[in-house]
């Protein structure tokens, strides 16, 4: 099964949940880090990194002395990555979404493959688990390309149909996000008691419900804040799976990237618990597919 | 005489020259020897999440557009337009667009080398 740790925007904990699952997880386990653009997850883990690959995107190029200006190339692009001015073919490399569907249509053979690099792609050990993450070049624009890189690489590994995974999605709500999450079978959303989390988690629900995967939440800094978070749950039929407690020695070890279990062997049952109900609802979602 | 756009607010050669190149609300072509005019409607770019500065250079390119005047273009635009070759004129609004025109007309305006806008919502 997959599980995706998922929250509407940064510093809600989503990555120190994210490493206190791996650590409680009871069947053998792959993480993968798909916050592409600020990961932190090996910083908790800890892993042997065993390669890095760049990853690249397929863009068009131009052989100017072929193009007829036809323009059924800037006609089909809808991200107008690819325009012709009458006299002149210009490509915008970084707009490119690397579709293929111009360099197939041009009747003159005028476009040629070339390459836009993403990022890099690296993988390796945590201990028993595999690790994956995803590492965008500083001016990239773009992450889903990336991530799918990254997912590309985990199903290499031949071992996807025997270990879980959990996905440590980038926050937020817009296409990266749901990119990450779109192919698990439950989704753990990590908040906070407060207004501004309950805002980010509402815009979260709107923005997975859709894909029709089983959600549960996750409060963290429980005690801060107030009730509206679990009203709001209880209304959208949301699970709260576990309720973190604020305390200051858990910020200290967060701050200094320590994976909260260790930190705190209190926590160890509140993990243990979380990590056997998503699990449950992970199978049950895959014996009944569809039925979310 | 060239032939010259000029992103406008609304119809008419009294309405504000619109600031934005790329989501500007329409362009006003206009015959700076006869004054006559056309209105294009730029609402298929203004719509578009990204590329509304090369939609509207490729709309003016395919009128036959020579000059645009108008107040902010970005990089991208900035591109699609020398590369239809077409003369770009900014930091014209807050005029109207028959005060743009005459100004124009009266040589009164430099032609720009650069966009002088960091694009992104152009
Ligand atoms: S590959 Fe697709 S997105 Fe890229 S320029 Fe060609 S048509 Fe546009
Ligand atoms: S489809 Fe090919 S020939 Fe036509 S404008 Fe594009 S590059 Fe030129």
């Amino acid at each position: 099964m997959i599980l995706s740790v998922a929250s509407g925007k940064g510093g809600t904990g989503k990555t120190t949940v994210s490493a206190a699952l791996a650590w409680a997880w009871k069947a053998p386990l792959d993480l993968m880090d798909l916050d592409v653009e600020a990961p932190n997850l090996h910083l908790f883990l800890d892993p042997e990194i065993e390669a890095c690959e760049k990853a690249h995107l397929e863009i068009p190029t131009v052989d100017a002395s072929r193009c007829t200006h036809c323009q059924m190339c800037s006609k089909l692009c809808q991200f107008k990555a690819i325009s012709d001015m009458g006299r002149t073919l210009l490509i915008f490399p970084e707009m490119c979404h690397g579709c293929g569907g111009c360099l197939a249509v041009c009747p003159e053979k005028a476009l040629k493959p070339g390459l836009r690099e993403l990022g890099e792609v690296c993988w390796g050990q945590a201990g028993e688990q595999g690790f994956f993450m995803g590492r965008l070049r500083v001016g990239e624009a773009m992450s889903p390309p990336l991530m799918r890189e990254v997912k590309a690489r985990w199903k290499r590994s031949g071992q996807t149909q025997k270990r879980d995974l959990i996905i440590d999605a980038p926050p937020g709500t817009s296409c990266p996000a749901v990119n990450a999450v779109m192919d698990s079978d439950v989704i753990c959303l990590v908040t906070e008691p407060t207004p501004f989390g309950l805002y980010d988690l509402k815009l979260a629900v709107e923005a997975f419900r859709p894909l029709g995967i089983p959600m549960g939440v996750v409060v963290n800094r429980y005690g801060v804040g107030d009730a509206a978070v679990f009203d709001f749950c209880s209304q959208a039929g949301l699970p709260v799976l576990a309720k973190i407690p604020f305390s200051r020695s858990l910020a200290q070890a967060y701050a200094n990237g320590r994976v909260l279990t260790r930190a705190e062997p209190a926590l160890v049952p509140l993990f243990r618990d979380l990590a056997d109900q998503l699990q449950r609802m992970g199978r049950q979602a895959k014996e009944v597919p569809g039925d979310a | 005489m060239k032939s010259i756009a000029v992103s406008a607010e609304g119809p008419s050669m009294d309405d504000p020259v619109d600031p934005r190149f790329g989501r500007a609300a329409g362009f006003l072509l206009v015959d700076p020897d006869t004054l006559a005019t056309e209105y294009i409607d730029n609402g298929a770019s203004q719509a578009r999440a990204q590329g509304a500065g090369i939609q509207a250079a490729e709309t003016l390119a395919r009128a036959g557009v020579q000059v645009v005047l108008t107040g902010f273009v970005g990089p991208k635009a900035f591109a699609a337009l020398s590369g239809a070759g077409i003369q770009v004129v900014q930091n014209l609004d807050g005029l109207t667009v028959r005060q743009a025109v005459e100004k124009f007309k009266n040589n009164a305006v430099t032609p720009s080398s650069a966009p002088n806008s960091p694009g992104g919502r152009n």
